[in-house]
């Protein structure tokens, strides 16, 4: 599922454009994004990757075995970084290289 | 409010299948208008969203497209066209050569060969190939896109197909498209069984939950003849997540473990659903949890897996750090999914010739929605794309364009007035819940009888499909979910039309019907069906075509 930071939303609209499922849209007289229902979030993070704020992370629900880290992405041409926090505050990096085809 | 388009051609679903042919149509004839409408936004709709791993479906070093015919002949336990097989396994080369050249990463060797992984699949980074396929349809001066249109009807005239027509999932505009000639390329359909997770999570599944089945249903509904949709996919996948464990199979070549430490997969055969009927087998011996056996794989290849899955489910990866169970430290447990329609893996879908026309004149379909011809994946998905696109071409000249359709919108305004005492939800559930107990749903390992069809098909149309017709919405979002929710049913009604017709049990992990618990040489054939109001009639064809 999907959580958005309401006081990092800057109400751009991006990712209720980009959401496969149509799950996002606008609130609060157009300023910040709310997802209708998380239960229907497919966990794609689509909307993770274009959030130019990075307002919205992806988070695994209790009942996949999460227990509140946080998976945020920042996306530009050559890279992907990924960047998880977990819930004591460590901060984990992974760096996608998008010019490199997976190893497996 | 009502809006008009007309064009040459018309596109719905801007997915993997539906952005190729429009790619190849154009480089063909940029004369040709194109009208693509999808219910997302084509830059990450469809199967192809999150990304992918590999090219599933390449013809390797020192293999031909035959090798690749038999492979998926045998794979579907003789359930597939030889035909359908061989023009999309011919082209299965080429096309990765053209999305190389849009943009998509291909691994290469020294000498600029692809790096294989198996015989059948290459390497690649294939976390943007929606993009990049979106980004060269953009660039096309004869192409339309509507993003977020989502179709529900074709335009008919007798047995000819002349369009479609829907709404916007945001304002209250609906939408006719009157054209010459149509592809069909919506995908599969997941969600009309109970999901794995059906609380919380009732999304995180495997197969995208906004692919609806709209493509079958609305060939349905128009009469056109579908095939094999009771070879239902129930996929391998990682538990909880439910991200794929092909890469884990193949990249690190983790095997099938019990939970007593065996080695079992042996005793039951290598096909895709062989590979599921070991694990639901072993399961209900006793010997549950099944896993992958990753423990014991190196730094740099758990590092490797990182990376591949957050191109393809990010939830895996996150699972595996957040939990602090690795794969080198704890085996990968997996499980089997909800039934899922789709014509990409197995043989199910529209009915279709060499060139991908159904059986409607002027209607062709492409990827999963179409039947016959499994082991697509994204390749043959393009292959079949580009088939179209090529008869089209050929063709259109012939077809002469149609006057423009008008359609009855109160079809859609009746549910903003409705009243009803269900919600949306509350029907979906009773639907899923109905499939997975009677129509053989993933509690039930995948089995069923006849009886229990019967009651499935009583039930969904009882419980479900009359109360949909009082569905209240709220909003287009709520339409929206009402049309889902009407697919899913119209496809389940056939399905289990065609899960009573084939009295054997041919994929055992897909499907077991326990009143003939074995293979039937006298269903060595296709069960097609066309459904006329309402009524499904079943047709026997002939596997040699
Ligand atoms: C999670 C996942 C991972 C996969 N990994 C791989 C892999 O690594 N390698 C590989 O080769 N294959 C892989 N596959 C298989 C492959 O992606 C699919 O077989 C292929 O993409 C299907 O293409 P398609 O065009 O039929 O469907 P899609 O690409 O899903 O396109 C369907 C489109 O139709 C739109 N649509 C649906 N209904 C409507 C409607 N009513 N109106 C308008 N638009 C509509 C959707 O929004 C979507 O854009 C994977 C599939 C999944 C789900």
């Amino acid at each position: 599922m999907i959580s958005i930071d309401r006081k990092k939303c800057v109400g751009c609209g991006k990712c209720i454009d980009i959401c496969p499922g149509n799950l996002l849209e606008l609130k609060n007289e157009n300023v910040c994004a709310f997802c209708r229902d998380v239960r229907d979030c497919w966990g794609c993070c689509a909307c993770v990757k274009i959030c130019p704020v990075n307002a919205i992370c992806y988070q695994l629900s209790a009942d996949l075995g999460g227990a509140g880290a946080k998976l945020f992405a920042h996306d530009s041409k050559t890279k992907l970084i990924w960047e998880i926090i977990k819930l004591d505050g460590e901060k984990i990096f992974l760096e996608v290289d998008k010019r490199q085809a997976n190893k497996f | 409010m009502k809006k008009f388009f007309t064009s040459d051609v018309l596109i719905i679903g801007g997915g993997t299948a539906g952005l190729f042919a429009a790619i190849r149509l154009s480089e063909l004839n940029p004369q040709i208008k194109i009208l693509i409408v999808d219910k997302a936004d084509i830059r990450r709709s469809g199967c192809l969203a999150a990304g992918v791993n590999a090219l599933n479906a390449y013809i390797g070093k020192n293999h031909t497209p035959e090798d690749y015919v038999n492979y998926a002949i045998t794979d579907a336990h003789g359930i597939a066209s030889r035909k359908l097989l061989h023009t999309m396994a011919q082209r299965l080369n080429h096309v990765t050569k053209v999305v190389e050249r849009l943009g998509l990463v291909i691994e290469t060797d020294s000498e600029g060969n692809y790096v294989e992984r198996g015989w059948r699949n290459v390497k690649i980074n294939g976390e943007n190939i929606k993009p990049i396929l979106a980004d060269a349809v953009k660039r096309l001066p004869n192409v339309k896109i509507f993003n977020h249109v989502n179709i529900t009807d074709f335009f008919r005239d007798g047995d000819k197909i002349i369009g479609a027509y829907g709404f916007s999932t945001r304002e209250k505009i609906f939408y006719g498209f009157t054209v010459k000639a149509t592809l069909i390329a919506t995908g599969g359909a997941s969600g009309i069984y109970l999901p794995n997770h059906a609380g919380g999570s009732r999304h995180q599944i495997w197969y995208p939950p906004f692919n609806t089945g709209a493509g079958y249903a609305m060939g349905i509904r128009a009469g056109a003849e579908m095939t094999t949709l009771e070879m239902r996919f129930v996929a391998l996948r990682c538990k909880d997540t439910i991200a794929p464990t092909g890469t884990l199979a193949q990249g690190v070549g983790a095997a099938q473990i019990n939970s007593r430490g065996e080695l079992y997969q042996k005793n039951y055969g290598n096909t895709t659903s062989e590979r599921v009927f070991a694990v639901t087998s072993e399961n209900l011996a006793g010997r549950a949890p099944c896993y992958l056996k990753t423990v014991g794989i190196s730094a740099e290849q758990e590092k490797f897996l990182y990376d591949a899955y957050l191109n393809m489910s990010p939830a895996q990866t996150l699972r595996w750090i957040e939990t602090n169970q690795t794969p080198r430290n704890f085996n990968v447990e997996i499980c089997g999914t909800e039934p899922y329609i789709i014509g990409g893996h197995t043989a199910a879908g529209y009915w279709v010739d060499e060139n991908r026309r159904t059986t409607l004149q002027n209607l062709y379909a492409a990827g999963d929605v179409a039947g016959g011809c499994p082991q697509k994946y994204v390749t043959g998905a393009f292959a079949e794309a580009e088939i179209v696109a090529e008869k089209i071409s050929e063709t259109l000249n012939e077809i002469k364009m149609p006057a423009q359709i008008d359609f009855d919108a109160s079809e859609f305004e009746k549910f903003f007035e409705n009243d009803s005492a269900f919600t949306i939800e509350e029907l979906e559930v009773a639907m899923q819940t109905t499939m997975d107990e009677y129509a053989g749903g993933l509690t039930q390992n995948y089995r069923f009888n006849e009886r229990q069809l019967n009651l499935a098909a009583k039930n969904i149309e009882r419980r479900v499909e009359n109360l949909s017709e009082n569905l209240h919405a709220a909003d287009m979002y709520d339409l929206l979910k009402i049309y889902e929710l009407r697919e899913r049913l119209t496809v389940a009604k056939v399905l289990i039309e065609h899960l009573k017709a084939r009295r054997e049990t041919r994929w055992a992990g897909f499907a077991q019907n326990l009143d003939y618990p074995n293979r039937d040489e006298a269903f060595n054939l296709f069960i097609n069906s066309i459904t006329t109001d309402g009524k499904t009639k079943i047709i026997f064809r002939e596997l040699g075509r």
